[in-house]
């Protein structure tokens, strides 16, 4: 029947649809992080050494590496958290149905928001001269006297929420509408209160979902650069900052142990979306 | 009549505008197998989630062992349901979600390990207490969530369609087994379901429901026999219905394209009218027969189902549909044949009221 | 450049459950109304100050004087046309790997989406770095002028829009049962590129314009890769406005806003109206 073309079977025809991306990521993605990778290995002399990464833990690499872990768990933990009851309260909570499209068009416009964007909104809410700073030393209490900054630990940690309480309510909401409607009859059937459901159904069947989303969101912020360069100038010590001053060739007169602290950072961001893979794919099992 | 162990007074469910369930009234009595039988959307799940308490009627009654549940939480109600979709908990092994009832009711661990042991006896899958239920197939799952809704003893067992995911021969097996199980325990039990072959072949009564209304409640062999509706008849089973002109109302005698036969009884109508004369595949055979109705026709199909042997015969513009036992010695007929076909009186009949 | 997430295209509509009791209700409205707190207030006060510029009075001055800053526009539309060349150059390639991959290897599917996750293992700040290392010395000298950096730019770009653009296709391809639709048109006597360009593309359209403005949302405002390789765009511009100006910045936030809104409010039309079909 027909002469139907199909497309090569065998032979090296095969992969001519998928070359341009095997080359293009070659290009882009791959040899340029085997070259940081190989770079970072080498030394001043020009031979091999591990002395780069032993610098790591010179004060200002652990300092930044610190702040960077720091921020990125309180992130994580406060942003997952406040994620998860939001995506609870629009899909479960007994919200009217339109708020729940409202909450995930706004999360993917929040999520997105980072960067310039995102870091000039806060200067102007708690900077300085802020809405919100003026609005408080109206009611008698000087932010900034107090020692609040909004170019700190706090400050970041609260600019960062802004697009990871999105992220989390984006990628929970599916796993929330996973939860059969069966399992909670089933459960109440045979008598169990809410409460008795939620602690041993519904949160153990979830706690793969949130724990990897939060290991996501530890990433998102560790490896985020562009919101905390825009709201420091790139004077703060945090990971992502201290790799873009290597750039800049400022900081560090050892190339190769720049190369190691990036490296370094490629390792945790790998680790974690390990992690974040396992989970998912760990719960998706059970929430099909 | 005396309240019975389950009771639905005046059952009602309306959504909006729409009347889900109308008016149901039932006596369940104590160790009884009621199926409630119907089409998609005729209102029998809805009745049943009113049983378990997920939903609130709109006006009515239901009492268990006297007592008013109407606005009862479901899990104040000792209600076992299973449902279509198992419903496992799939974070449990096979165990724990049978125990979950009685851990929830704070028994001991030692009383709930030996429950454990015992339901898993009753379904025989003491070798699966480990698994998960990702890890077992469908029949086994179904099992499983008999065995969580009996663990707890619950006065009245629910099940919601309960086998409609399952292979057509798993289908046949696990519905023997329930009812088995459901006759050594001894315990009330409401069946929903839309295949008339599982509700005739296990229920102590069925319940036919056609949009939120009962339409009959009785025996199978009853429902099956004698359907008080053109919609029970022709629901459960294949029916024939064969619209014949009424010769003499007294004697029963009716004339098919110019054929006579004679109907069980007297006909409610007047000579001349036109009626639904009834009659089941079942009940006709090849051949002439003394005292039997005989009608003349041709073959138009012949269709082999194994065991059963369907024919279609057309008498003029209408079709008769036959079933005969299939036989190794029998010579099927040919369409296009010339047909006899026979059938005692008895075994047709004409719906009052059309 | 953080994660950001497209919402999936073709999603299965929430389920209806039912409502649940009082006590709920209320603590969902606690939560809903102090979040929308956290997230509204920053953007109201942006709106507020953007509107400040001139002394005394509200008006849309500070905006007047953004759009009449004659770098604004070149950085605006020299960030449009990478956008709009990145967004093809990722669909020309992901679209027919993911169906090669779906449909003749799907052996390689692991790898494939191994690879379209390393933006994320790799971020922004990393990459940058990377490229200009391996791209600043002979033989692979490209990053010598502006034009040949621009290059390396707009494919970065492209390469970071994998993850989204793959997930979205893919997404899109399982929805339209890629397999059955394709043998169908075997069948049928169609030759490969029609049924690449007839039966293929038409159905992808939603995740295709998906992918696509997600990886415009990304790419227009972006700032690392182009502030490290001395690109000209509006991520870059953006960062010096709040250096320099007072109230110009504000108003350029309100912008920012105002297109990633656009451009998801479009994906969330999009993916609303195929539901119907």
């Amino acid at each position: 029947m027909g002469g139907a073309k199909r497309p090569p079977q065998s032979g090296l025809g095969q992969w001519f649809g998928v070359l341009p991306f095997f080359v293009f990521s070659g290009l882009f993605l791959i040899a340029p992080t085997l070259v940081l990778a190989y770079r970072s290995f080498e030394s001043l002399e020009g031979g091999l050494t591990l002395t780069n990464y032993r610098e790591l833990t010179t004060e200002l690499v652990l300092g930044a590496y610190g702040m960077s872990i720091r921020i990125s768990l309180t992130t994580a933990l406060l942003g997952g958290l406040i994620g998860f009851f939001l995506a609870w309260a629009v899909s479960l909570g007994g919200l009217p149905r339109p708020f729940r499209s409202i909450t995930t068009t706004f999360s993917g416009v929040a999520s997105n928001f980072a960067g310039v964007p995102l870091a000039a909104a806060f200067i102007f809410t708690l900077g300085r001269v802020g809405l919100v700073t003026a609005l408080f030393k109206l009611l008698g209490l000087d932010l900034y006297a107090e020692g609040f900054s909004l170019y700190s630990y706090l400050g970041l940690t609260l600019v960062y929420l802004y697009f990871q309480i999105p992220l989390m309510v984006l990628v929970i909401l599916p796993a929330l509408d996973g939860l059969k409607r069966d399992w909670r009859e089933a459960a109440e059937n045979l008598g169990a209160t809410p409460g008795q459901y939620w602690r041993h159904v519904a949160l153990p069947v979830l706690l793969p979902s949130i724990l990897g989303t939060m290991i996501l969101l530890f990433g998102n912020s560790f490896g985020a650069h562009a919101t905390a360069y825009a709201l420091t100038g790139g004077m703060f010590n945090l990971a992502t900052l201290l790799i873009g001053q290597q750039i800049s060739g400022d900081v560090l007169h050892n190339p190769g142990l720049g190369y190691a602290v990036a490296m370094g950072m490629v390792i945790i961001m790998g680790l974690s979306i390990l992690i974040y893979s396992i989970l998912q794919r760990r719960s998706e099992r059970w929430l099909g | 009549m005396s309240g019975g162990f389950l009771s639905l007074e005046g059952v009602r469910k309306e959504f909006g505008g729409t009347v889900a369930v109308d008016t149901f009234n039932l006596e369940v009595a104590a160790g009884e197998f009621v199926s409630f039988l119907g089409p998609s959307g005729c209102g029998k799940t809805t009745t049943l989630r009113m049983v378990a308490g997920f939903e609130p009627p709109s006006s009515g009654t239901i009492r268990l062992a006297g007592k008013d549940v109407t606005f009862a939480k479901p899990n104040e109600r000792n209600i076992g349901m299973v449902f279509q979709s198992y419903a496992l908990f799939p974070n449990m092994t096979v165990g724990r979600n049978v125990g979950f009832g009685l851990k929830v009711r704070g028994r001991p661990k030692d009383e709930i390990a030996s429950r454990v042991r015992e339901m898993l006896e009753l379904i025989q899958m003491q070798h699966l207490e480990k698994r998960y239920p990702y890890q077992l197939s469908g029949g086994q799952q179904q099992r499983v969530a008999l065995a969580r809704a009996l663990a707890i003893r619950p006065q009245v067992l629910l099940l919601d369609e309960p086998l409609s995911a399952l292979d057509a021969k798993i289908r046949v097996e696990l519905r023997s087994e329930i009812r088995r199980i459901q006759r050594e325990l001894q315990i009330t039990t409401v069946y929903v379901t839309h295949d008339q072959e599982e509700a005739l072949s296990i229920s102590d009564r069925i319940v036919v429901m056609s949009a939120g209304r009962m339409e009959q409640v009785g025996a199978p062999f009853e429902i099956y026999n004698y359907p008080k509706s053109a919609f029970v008849a022709s629901f459960v089973g294949t029916l024939n219905q064969l619209r014949c002109q009424v010769v003499d109302p007294a004697g029963g005698k009716l004339s098919l394209e110019g054929q006579t036969l004679l109907s069980n009884s007297p006909v409610s109508a007047a000579a001349g009218q036109q009626v639904l004369a009834m009659l089941r595949p079942e009940e006709l055979h090849f051949g002439a027969a003394d005292g039997e109705n005989r009608l003349d026709g041709e073959v138009l199909s012949v269709v082999f189902l194994g065991g059963v042997v369907r024919v279609q015969v057309g008498i003029g513009s209408s079709v008769l549909t036959l079933d005969a036992l299939n036989e190794r010695r029998l010579k099927l007929p040919k369409v296009g044949d010339r047909q006899t076909v026979s059938f005692p009186p008895h075994a047709c009949w004409v719906m009052a009221g059309i | 450049m953080t994660i950001s997430t497209a919402p999936a295209p073709l999603a299965a509509e929430a389920p209806v459950t039912a409502a649940p009791p009082r006590g709920n209700r209320l603590g969902s409205w606690l939560i809903f109304v102090m979040v929308a707190l956290y997230f509204l207030v920053p953007l109201a006060a942006t709106f507020y100050w953007s509107l400040r510029a001139e002394k005394g009075v509200l008006s849309f001055e500070a905006y007047r004087r953004l759009f009449a800053d004659t770098n604004f526009l070149p950085a605006f539309t020299e960030s449009i046309v990478n956008a709009v060349i990145a967004i093809f150059l990722s669909l020309l390639i992901i679209v027919p790997t993911a169906y090669w991959v779906t449909l003749r290897l799907p052996w390689l599917r692991p790898v494939v989406e191994f690879i379209s996750l390393l933006p994320f293992v790799v971020p922004a700040v990393v990459l940058v770095f990377a490229l200009i290392r391996l791209y600043s010395r002979p033989p692979l000298l490209l990053t010598a002028t502006y034009g040949s950096s621009r290059v390396v730019l707009v494919c970065a770009y492209a390469a970071l829009s994998f993850p989204y653009m793959f997930r979205s296709v893919d997404n899109g391809l399982r929805a339209m049962d890629v397999r059955s639709l394709t043998e169908a048109a075997q069948g049928l006597g169609a030759n490969w590129a029609t049924i690449l360009v007839e039966v293929i593309f038409p159905n992808l359209r939603v995740a295709l314009l998906s992918g696509a403005l997600l990886t415009f949302a990304i790419v227009i405002g972006e700032l690392t890769i182009a502030l490290f390789m001395a690109q000209h765009t509006l991520g870059p511009y953006m960062a010096n406005l709040t250096r320099a100006k007072v109230y110009e910045p504000s108003a350029m936030a309100v912008v920012a806003f105002a297109i990633t809104w656009a451009a998801m409010g479009m994906i969330a039309y999009i993916s609303r109206e195929r539901k119907g079909t």
